[in-house]
C-alpha cells in the first residue's frame, strides 16, 4: 500500500536523513518518507528486480566504455589489454592534431553539416507547406504513404538503390548511352560528392521529417485563417502571418537537435561509398575513427579521435539548448 | 478504456485537417490555375522520384537474360517476369544463410529488447521506486553523450563477443529514446487503475502484465516496430565485430556483392548453373527490402504517434 502514495523526492538518502530531523519537519513530509530505506527496498524488490536488466545494460554498455575512453590517453595495444597498457597522457591528441588527414576528415564533417543545414533541413518544412495545401485527403494520404518509405530502409539499400538509377551502369546512364549521349559520372565523381550525399538524404528523409511539421500545422486554429481572409490577407500573408508563427518552436527545436547531432553525418553513408569516391572527398570524424582506429590498429589515435568527437558533440548540444532558451523557446531540454 | 490508449488527441496528424468534407472553406479565393499546375507537377515528379528506384528493382530481379541483354542492364517492364534469380539466391548458399541469420537476429533482438525497455520502463514510471531517479539520469545522459567506437569495439572484445551474434543484439538492447516514449506513456495510465489492482491483491508484477502491457499495446507495437528496423537494417556492427563471413548478416551480403559489385559466382550460391548477374543482385536487394514492405502498413498506422510522443515528452 504505501507505494501508492504520490511521493515528491524518492531519493535514497531520504530516510536515513528523516532519522535525524526534529519532529515538526517530519510531520510536513509526506508520510512514505517515514519508511526506513530497508522497508522500502523489501516493499519495491519486484520493481528493483524489473528494473535490474536495463540498469545492467545501461552501465555495462553505456558507462563501462565511456570509462573505456581511457584507451585515448593509453598506449593501447590489444595483445596487452587496456589495463595494462602504458598511460601517455595527451600525446595521442598531439599526435592527433598534428595529422593532416584528421583536418582534413574535420573540414568534410563541417562542409557536409553546413550543406544539410542548408539545403536538407528547410526541405521537410516546403513538403509539409505543400502537403497540407492539398485540398483531397486521399491525394494527401497517398503523398504521404510514398515519401516515408525509404526512412525505414538501410542506407546499404539506399546506396544501392541509388547506384541503380545514377551509376555508371545504371537507368540513368543506360539512357543516356541507348540515345547517343555521354554517360554521367555520378557515384564516383568526388567534385559531385557532396551534392550526392546530400540529395541521398533528402531522399531518405524529407517524409520522415516532414511528420512533426504536419502535426504543428494540423494544431493551428482554423479560424485564424478565417480571420486572416477576411481581414484581406491574401495567400502568401496568411502563410506569413500564421502558418509560419504555428512552426516556429518545431522548427527551432529541430534545428537544437540538428546542431547538436552536426558532427555526426551519417557515418553508414560514408563508409560505404569511401571507396567509390576515395577518402579525400569522403572521410569524416566517424569514417577517421574506424579507418586509422580498427583498420590500420591505430587504436589510441581512434579513441582520442572519437573522444574530441563526443565531447564537441555534448558541448553542441549544451549550447544549441542555451540558444533556444534565449529565444525563448523551450529546446530540447528544459532547466 | 480507449481512451486512456491515446495519449494525446493530437497526435492524430493523418486526419485531414478539414476533416471528411474534403473542400475549400468558403473564405479562401480559389487557387489560381498556374498554382494548381505547378503543385500537381512538383506532386508528381516527387513521386517519381521516390518510386522510381524501388520500381527498377523489382522489375529488374523479375527479368531474364535476353531481356536485360536486350535493354541493356536494366527493365522497367518485363515482359516475361520469372522468378528464377529468387529461386537461386534462396536454394541454399551465402544469401539464403544471410537472410535466415537476420531474421533470426531481428526476432530474437526485438523480443529480448522489448522485455528490457518494457521492464525498465515501467519500473521507472512508478513514483517512491528506491533509486529510480538516479537511474533515470543515468539513462537521459546517454542520448547526450555516445561512449564511442573503439572503447565499444574494446569492451565487446573483452566480454569475448567477437564473432559472435550476441555482439549484433547486446550493444544496442534498449535505446534510451524508445525508452523515454514508453515510460511517457506509462505514465499517462491513470492512477486509479493501479489503486484498484493493488487493493484487488495485485504485486507489481501482476500489474505489469495484467493491466499496462493490455493498455500500451499500441506503444508496445510502435517501439517493437523501430526495433525490429533497426535490428534488421543493422550493418555496421556486423562489419565490426563479426570476421567471419559465414556469419553475415544480409545487409552486409548486399553491401559486398551489390554496393561493392563483387561478383557471386555459382560456388556461393550452391548451384551449377547462373541466372543473370544483375537480376540476382536485384533479387538480393528485394529480400534486404521486403520485410521492411512487409511491415510497412503497420509503422505507418503507429509511428507518427510515436514520434510525436518522443517529441513531446523527450
Amino acid at each position: 500500500m504505501i507505494s501508492l502514495k504520490t511521493e515528491r523526492r524518492p531519493d535514497t538518502t531520504s530516510a536515513a536523513h528523516e532519522a535525524r530531523t526534529p519532529k515538526a519537519r517530519k510531520q510536513a513530509r509526506p508520510p512514505t518518507s517515514r519508511v526506513p530505506l530497508g522497508r522500502r527496498l523489501r516493499n519495491n524488490w519486484v520493481m528493483l528486480a524489473l528494473m535490474a536488466p536495463g540498469l545492467l545494460f545501461f552501465v555495462v554498455f553505456f558507462y563501462v566504455p565511456m570509462l573505456g575512453n581511457i584507451v585515448a590517453f593509453e598506449d593501447y595495444q590489444p595483445f596487452i589489454g587496456f589495463k595494462d597498457s602504458a598511460l601517455v597522457g595527451f600525446s595521442n591528441f598531439q599526435e592527433l592534431f598534428a595529422d593532416a588527414a584528421f583536418w582534413e576528415a574535420v573540414r568534410n564533417t563541417l562542409l557536409f553539416a553546413a550543406l544539410q543545414l542548408v539545403l536538407y533541413f528547410p526541405a521537410p518544412l516546403a513538403l509539409a507547406l505543400l502537403v497540407n495545401s492539398l485540398v483531397g485527403s486521399k491525394v494527401r494520404r497517398f503523398v504521404q504513404s510514398i515519401v516515408y518509405l525509404p526512412h525505414f530502409i538501410s542506407w546499404v539499400l539506399v546506396v544501392a538503390l541509388f547506384q541503380q538509377v545514377l551509376g555508371g551502369a545504371g537507368l540513368l546512364n543506360n539512357f543516356l548511352r541507348a540515345h547517343g549521349m555521354d554517360p554521367l559520372d555520378i557515384m564516383t565523381n568526388p567534385h559531385a560528392f557532396p551534392l550526392l550525399i546530400t540529395a541521398q538524404v533528402i531522399w531518405k528523409d524529407i517524409g520522415w521529417g516532414m511528420i512533426i511539421y504536419l502535426a504543428a500545422l494540423a494544431n493551428v486554429d482554423q479560424s485564424l485563417y478565417e480571420a486572416a481572409a477576411v481581414d484581406g490577407a491574401n495567400r502568401w500573408r496568411r502563410m506569413w502571418h500564421v502558418t509560419l508563427p504555428a512552426v516556429r518552436s518545431v522548427t527551432i527545436m529541430l534545428l537544437v537537435l540538428r546542431l547538436g547531432d552536426v558532427l555526426s553525418v551519417g557515418f553508414e553513408q560514408f563508409l560505404l561509398q569511401r571507396d567509390a569516391v576515395g577518402p579525400r572527398a569522403a572521410e569524416v570524424l566517424d569514417t577517421y575513427v574506424y579507418y586509422h582506429g580498427v583498420v590500420y590498429g591505430d587504436w589510441s589515435i581512434g579513441a582520442a579521435a572519437g573522444l574530441v568527437k563526443g565531447v564537441i558533440g555534448a558541448l553542441m548540444i549544451w549550447g544549441a539548448n542555451r540558444l533556444a532558451h534565449a529565444f525563448g523557446e523551450q529546446g530540447v531540454y528544459s532547466k | 478504456m480507449s481512451l486512456i490508449t491515446r495519449p494525446r488527441a493530437s497526435l492524430a496528424v493523418n486526419r485531414g485537417r478539414r476533416g471528411a468534407k474534403d473542400q475549400r472553406p468558403a473564405w479562401e479565393e480559389p487557387p489560381s490555375r498556374l498554382g494548381s499546375s505547378a503543385k500537381a507537377v512538383v506532386i508528381t515528379v516527387l513521386v517519381i522520384v521516390m518510386t522510381l528506384p524501388f520500381v527498377t528493382v523489382l522489375s529488374t530481379s523479375l527479368a531474364s537474360q535476353k531481356e536485360i541483354t536486350a535493354a541493356g542492364g536494366f527493365v522497367l517492364f518485363p515482359t516475361e517476369p520469372t522468378f528464377q534469380a529468387y529461386t537461386t539466391i534462396l536454394s541454399g548458399g551465402i544469401v539464403t544463410r544471410a537472410v535466415l541469420v537476420s531474421l533470426a537476429i531481428t526476432v530474437t533482438g526485438t523480443v529480448l529488447s522489448l522485455l528490457t525497455t518494457i521492464t525498465l520502463a515501467y519500473a521507472l514510471s512508478k513514483r517512491g521506486v528506491p533509486g529510480s531517479k538516479p537511474v533515470l539520469l543515468l539513462v537521459l545522459f546517454t542520448l547526450l553523450f555516445a561512449p564511442g567506437m573503439i572503447p565499444m569495439y574494446v569492451l565487446v572484445k573483452e566480454l569475448g563477443l567477437l564473432d559472435s551474434y550476441w555482439a549484433l543484439i547486446l550493444p544496442g538492447l534498449v535505446n534510451a529514446f524508445n525508452l523515454v516514449v514508453m515510460r511517457a506513456f506509462f505514465m499517462n495510465i491513470p492512477e486509479e487503475l493501479y489503486q484498484a489492482a493493488r487493493i484487488d491483491g495485485a504485486g507489481d508484477w501482476r500489474i505489469l502484465t495484467r493491466i499496462v502491457m493490455p493498455l500500451s499495446k499500441g506503444v508496445i507495437a510502435v517501439v517493437g516496430l523501430f526495433y525490429a528496423v533497426t535490428y534488421w537494417n543493422a550493418f555496421f556492427n556486423a562489419m565490426l565485430y563479426l570476421n567471419d563471413t559465414g556469419k553475415w548478416p544480409i545487409q552486409l551480403v548486399l553491401r559486398t556483392y551489390v554496393v561493392q559489385s563483387k561478383q557471386l559466382n555459382a560456388d556461393q550460391l550452391g548451384i551449377t548453373h547462373m541466372p543473370p548477374q544483375q537480376s540476382i543482385s536485384m533479387a538480393v536487394v528485394m529480400l534486404a527490402l521486403l520485410p521492411i514492405l512487409a511491415l510497412y502498413p503497420f509503422l505507418q498506422k503507429y509511428f507518427t504517434k510515436g514520434v510525436l510522443t518522443g517529441a513531446i515528452k523527450g
